[in-house]
C-alpha cells in the first residue's frame, strides 16, 4: 500500500511533525478572536482598533511587558499544577483552593516568623506556601484511592472551602462581638479591614530588574524553573514514568506493579504545591499581604493554560504567557478603542471552549480526527468522567 | 427468479491508512450456510458491516433478491430482512427474554401507545417452538446463561422477519455442546429457507457446518471452497496463504518440584464477577497445566489471585515454597512470577508508549534501566534492540509506538517482557486471543519451550483446542471451581465438553 506520506520530502514531514501540536491550539484561538471580532462588530465597535490595542497593552513597550509577565507569572504554576496532574490521569479543578492554602501557609510564615535572616525566611516561606497547596492537593488524591471519590467532583468542594476557611483566617471581627481570625491585622481589624499584616521584608521576593521591569519580581524565575523541572521529573525520571503510566493506562499500571495508589496521591500533591506556590510568589512578589479579595481566580485560569498548552511544560509556558498578555493588554485595549475589557473574558471563555472540546474545533475546520497519541489529552478529557 | 438473496459486488472500503475491502464480491444463496473464514484484520467483519448498513463502502453495491439497495444504516437492513449477532450480544440486562425481543418494534394493544405484552409473549413462544430455540420469555437476561442469550440474539432477528442472518463468531462463548445445538438451529433454519453468514476463524467448526466456505485475507477474498473437499490444513492455508503448523510440537513433560501451589482458595463475587470456591492446584516446574472452562467461569478472578491484583478472602498461594499470598503484583514479579495477561490492550501495554518502553514496563524501576530514581534510555533501547531480535517482533523501530503494531507483534512484544528475563512460573492468560495464526504458532512454540527449559506454565483458555495443544494436565474450571483435574494424553474433548458445561464425569469415564 502507498502511504501518501512516505511521498513527501523528509523536511516537509519534519516541518509537519513540528507544526503538528500547534495546529489545534491555533484553530482555537484563531476560532475565540474572530468569534470575540463578531461581537464586537455587533456592538458596532472596530474590532481591529481592539485587537491592535490589546497586542499593545500586551506587549507594546516595556510597561506593557512589564504587566504581562507579571500576569503570566502565576499562570506558568497553576498551568503546570493542571498539566502535572492531568498526566497522571487526573483533573486538578481544585488550583484555586491548593492556591489560597499555599498563599496563607506562606503568609503566616512571611508574618509571624520573626528575627530571622532572609535566606532562611524567605526559603521556609515558599516551602510552607509549596507545602500548603501540596497538602490540600493531597486531600482529593487520598479521598479517590481511599474511597473513589471523583476527583472533579471533591476538588471543587475542597475550593469552597479553602476560599472560606483563608477568609476566616484574616476576618477582622465583627461588631456584635466575633472573634477575628487568627491571621488577621490587629490595626487594619481595628477599622473593620479583613486583612493579614504586610509580611517582613526578610521574606519578600525582591523585584528581578527593578530600572527596566516594573514590579515584575523572583516569582518569575521560579516559575521558569518550574517548566525545565516538571518536564524532567515527567520525562526522564522514573517516577514520572509512573506517573505517565498510571495516566495513560491505570491498568497496565497496577499490572505492571506500580503503586498506583501512591502515584495519585503524590501527583496531587504535587499538582497542589505547584498552584500553591503560584499563590506564594503572587503574595511574597506582588502584594505582601493576604486578604480576602484575592481569590485564586489564577487557578482557575490554570485550566485553560493547561489545556491550551496541551498540557506539555512547555506548551504550558507559552500559554502563560499569552494568557498574561490577554489579561494585561485588556486595560489598554479599553482605553484606546471603547470596546469594554470584558470582551477579552469572552474571548477567554471561547479560548477555554475550543481547546477542550476538540471536536468542536475538528467539525469548525473540517479535520479528520487522529487517533494519536497527541490528541490523548483532549480525548480523556472528553471522557474523563468514567474514570 | 434467482435463488442468490443477498449479494455484494466489489465492495472497497478503506479507513485511514488501511483498505479493510479492497473489490469484495461475494453471493448468498437461499438455504445457504456460508462461512466467512479469516484471521483478525482480514476485513470480514467490515465487510458485514456493510451489509449490515453500519458502513457506508465507498464502492461497489449490495444487492438483495437480485435488486440493488441502498443500506444507510441497521435500520435499512432489518427493513430488508438482514439480521444480525454480534459477538457482544445487545442486550438490555435488567429486562426480560419478551421485552429485549420486542424492544424497537413492539407490539401496541390497538392503535393505543401500550405494549401488548400477552401477544408478544405469545410470539416468541411460537417462535421458539417452530426453529427449536427454547427460551423461557419470562426470564431476565442477565439471569439466564450465555449459550441461550445467543438464543434471544437469534429469535430477536427472527422476530424481525430476518431471511438473512449474519452470526458474528457465535461459538466463541459457548461450550463444545452448546456449539452442537446451535449447529442444529442453524442447519434447521437453513432447510426453512434462511440463509445464514457464519464468521468464525475456527476451522473444525467450518468443516462440520458450512455449505460453502470463503475466505478472505487483507481485505481480499482469496479463496472459496467446499467442506467435502477440504481439510483443517488445506483451510488453514488459504486463510493464511502458506503452510501452517496447527500443532507445535511437543515432547513428553519432565515435571519436577512444586512450583506453584494454590490452596482452597476463596472469593467472593465482585460486581459482573464470578465468585472462586475453594480452588486447589499445583503446577510443577517443567510442565503446562491447562485450565479449561468457557469464558466467565473465574479465569480472570483465578488469574488475578495467582498475579497479586486481587485480595484473596482465605486460602493461600506458595510459589517455590514461600507464602505469596499477601504479596504484591511487584514482590511476586521480582520473585520469578511472569504473566501474560488476558487483555494486552488493557493490562499489558501502554499503546502510546514506544516499544522500547513498554518492554520495561515492569522493570523499569531496576538497574540498568534506572539509577537513583533516573532513566537511562540507553540501557532501555538496547535492551529492546535485544528482546525484538530474540522475540522476531516486527517493528521499524524500538521508539515505534507500541499501539501501532498488529495484534500478534504487540502479543509477542508481551511475551517477550515476560520471557526475556530469569522466570521460574509462566501465568499466562488467553495468550493467542486476537492473535494471527502465524504470532500463535511462535507464541506456543514459546510456551513450551519454557516448559522444556524447567519452567512451570499455568495456561487459562477458553479455547479448547489450545488447552488440547499445549497442556500437560487439564483442570476444569466451571462456576469458580475446578471441577476435574484429568491427565492431558487421557482427555477426550467430549469428556471436557461435558466437565465446562458443569457435568461432573463419572469416576469410571
Amino acid at each position: 500500500m502507498a502511504d501518501p506520506l512516505d511521498q513527501r520530502t523528509r523536511f516537509s514531514r519534519w516541518l509537519v511533525r513540528l507544526a503538528h501540536p500547534l495546529v489545534s491550539p491555533a484553530l482555537a484561538l484563531v476560532t475565540a478572536f474572530a468569534v470575540g471580532a463578531v461581537t464586537m462588530l455587533l456592538s458596532g465597535d472596530n474590532p481591529l482598533t481592539a485587537y491592535w490595542g490589546l497586542l499593545q497593552g500586551a506587549f507594546g513597550g516595556l510597561d506593557a511587558l512589564s504587566r504581562t509577565l507579571r500576569t503570566a507569572t502565576p499562570y506558568i504554576l497553576t498551568g503546570l499544577s493542571v498539566a502535572f496532574a492531568f498526566k497522571a490521569g487526573l483533573f486538578n479543578i481544585g488550583a484555586s483552593g491548593q492556591f489560597l492554602m499555599g498563599t496563607a501557609a506562606s503568609v503566616a510564615v512571611g508574618v509571624l516568623v520573626k528575627g530571622v535572616p532572609a535566606f532562611i525566611h524567605l526559603p521556609l516561606a515558599l516551602l510552607a506556601g509549596f507545602a500548603g497547596g501540596a497538602l490540600w492537593g493531597a486531600i482529593p488524591g487520598v479521598l479517590k484511592v481511599w474511597r473513589g471519590a471523583h476527583e472533579v467532583i471533591t476538588t471543587i468542594m475542597l475550593n469552597y472551602i479553602a476560599s472560606l476557611f483563608t477568609s476566616w483566617l484574616v476576618y477582622a471581627g465583627g461588631t456584635q462581638g466575633q472573634q477575628p481570625g487568627p491571621l488577621s491585622d490587629p490595626a487594619a481589624a481595628a477599622q473593620g479591614i479583613s486583612q493579614t499584616g504586610t509580611i517582613l521584608p526578610t521574606a519578600k521576593l525582591p523585584e528581578l530588574l527593578p530600572d527596566v521591569l516594573t514590579r515584575v519580581h523572583w516569582g518569575l524565575v521560579i516559575a521558569l524553573v518550574a517548566v525545565p523541572v516538571i518536564w524532567w521529573i515527567l520525562k526522564r525520571s522514573t517516577f514520572g514514568f509512573e506517573v505517565r503510566t498510571v495516566g495513560e493506562n491505570m491498568s497496565a499500571a497496577r499490572y505492571a506493579g506500580m503503586r498506583v495508589n501512591w502515584t495519585i496521591v503524590l501527583s496531587m500533591a504535587i499538582a497542589g504545591g505547584l498552584a500553591g506556590l503560584a499563590g506564594t510568589v503572587e503574595c511574597l512578589g506582588l502584594h505582601g499581604r493576604f486578604a480576602p479579595e484575592f481569590t485564586g481566580s489564577a487557578g482557575f485560569e490554570g485550566i485553560t493554560v493547561a489545556l491550551l498548552g496541551r498540557t506539555e511544560p512547555v506548551g504550558v509556558l507559552l500559554s502563560a504567557v499569552f494568557m498574561g498578555g490577554l489579561y494585561g493588554g485588556a486595560a489598554k485595549m479599553q482605553f484606546e478603542s471603547g470596546v469594554r475589557s470584558e470582551i477579552i473574558q469572552v474571548v477567554q471563555a471561547l479560548v477555554l471552549v475550543m481547546v477542550a472540546a476538540p471536536e468542536l474545533v475538528r467539525v469548525v475546520y473540517r479535520m479528520r480526527a487522529r487517533r494519536s497519541e497527541e490528541d490523548t489529552a483532549e480525548s480523556k478529557l472528553a471522557t474523563g468522567w468514567g474514570g | 427468479m434467482t435463488d442468490i438473496v443477498l449479494e455484494a459486488r466489489h465492495i472497497t472500503k478503506a479507513f485511514p491508512g488501511v483498505v479493510a475491502n479492497d473489490d469484495v464480491s461475494l453471493s448468498l444463496h437461499r438455504g445457504e450456510i456460508l462461512a466467512l473464514l479469516g484471521e483478525n484484520g482480514a476485513g470480514k467483519s467490515t465487510l458485514m458491516n456493510v451489509v449490515y448498513g453500519l458502513y457506508r463502502a465507498d464502492q461497489g453495491e449490495i444487492l438483495i433478491e437480485g435488486e440493488p439497495v441502498q443500506l444507510s444504516s441497521p435500520r435499512d437492513a432489518i427493513r430488508l430482512g438482514i439480521g444480525m449477532v454480534h459477538q457482544h450480544f445487545q442486550l438490555v440486562q435488567p429486562m426480560t427474554v419478551t421485552e429485549n425481543i420486542l424492544l424497537g418494534s413492539e407490539i401496541t394493544l390497538g392503535r393505543t401507545p401500550f405494549l401488548d405484552f400477552e401477544a408478544g409473549r405469545q410470539r416468541v413462544r411460537e417462535l421458539s417452538v417452530r426453529y427449536g430455540l427454547s427460551v423461557n420469555p419470562d426470564d431476565v437476561i442477565e439471569h439466564i446463561p450465555v449459550g441461550v442469550q445467543q438464543r434471544v440474539e437469534i429469535l430477536k432477528a427472527l422476530y424481525r422477519q430476518a431471511r438473512i442472518l449474519i452470526l458474528d463468531e457465535p461459538t466463541a462463548v459457548l461450550t463444545p455442546q452448546e456449539i452442537q445445538d446451535l449447529f442444529r438451529v442453524m442447519r434447521e433454519l437453513a432447510r426453512g429457507g434462511h440463509s445464514i453468514i457464519f464468521i468464525t476463524h475456527k476451522l473444525r467448526e467450518v468443516l462440520e457446518v458450512a455449505h460453502r466456505i470463503v475466505a478472505m485475507r487483507q481485505g481480499r477474498v482469496v479463496g472459496e471452497s467446499l467442506p467435502e473437499s477440504s481439510t483443517q490444513a488445506t483451510l488453514a492455508e488459504m486463510m493464511v496463504g502458506r503452510k501452517v503448523i496447527l500443532q507445535v510440537p511437543k515432547g513428553p513433560a519432565h515435571a519436577d518440584q512444586v512450583v506453584l501451589e494454590v490452596r482452597d482458595l476463596s472469593m467472593s463475587a465482585t460486581r459482573g464477577g464470578v465468585a472462586l470456591k475453594d480452588v486447589s492446584l499445583e503446577v510443577h516446574a517443567g510442565e503446562i497445566l491447562g485450565v479449561a472452562g468457557v469464558q466467565g467461569n473465574g479465569q480472570t478472578e483465578l488469574v488475578e489471585a495467582i498475579t497479586g491484583l486481587r485480595h484473596v478472602q482465605s486460602g493461600a498461594i506458595s510459589m517455590n515454597g514461600s507464602n505469596v499470598t499477601a504479596w504484591s503484583p511487584r514482590q511476586r514479579s521480582s520473585m520469578g512470577m511472569a504473566y501474560i495477561p488476558e487483555d494486552r490492550h488493557r493490562f499489558g501495554m501502554v499503546g502510546s508508549y514506544s516499544v522500547a518502553e513498554n518492554l520495561v514496563l515492569n522493570t523499569y524501576h531496576l538497574e540498568p534501566y534506572s539509577r537513583r530514581g533516573v532513566r537511562d534510555d540507553a540501557a532501555i533501547r538496547d535492551h529492546a534492540e535485544q528482546l525484538v531480535q530474540a522475540f522476531d517482533i516486527r517493528t521499524p523501530t524500538v521508539d515505534t509506538a507500541a499501539g501501532s503494531l498488529s495484534g500478534g507483534n504487540q502479543q509477542k512484544l508481551v511475551v517477550a517482557r515476560e520471557l526475556g528475563r530469569e522466570v521460574s512460573l509462566l501465568v499466562a492468560s488467553q495468550p493467542t486471543r486476537g492473535v494471527d495464526v502465524g504470532s500463535i504458532e511462535f507464541i506456543h512454540r514459546q510456551i513450551v519451550a519454557q516448559r522444556d527449559r524447567g519452567i512451570a506454565v499455568l495456561l487459562v483458555s477458553a479455547e479448547l483446542d489450545e488447552i488440547l495443544t499445549l497442556s500437560d494436565r487439564i483442570a476444569v474450571l466451571y462456576e469458580g471451581e475446578i471441577i476435574a483435574t484429568v491427565e492431558a494424553s487421557q482427555a477426550t474433548r467430549e469428556q471436557l465438553g461435558l466437565l465446562m458445561a458443569g457435568v461432573r464425569a463419572p469416576l469410571n469415564a
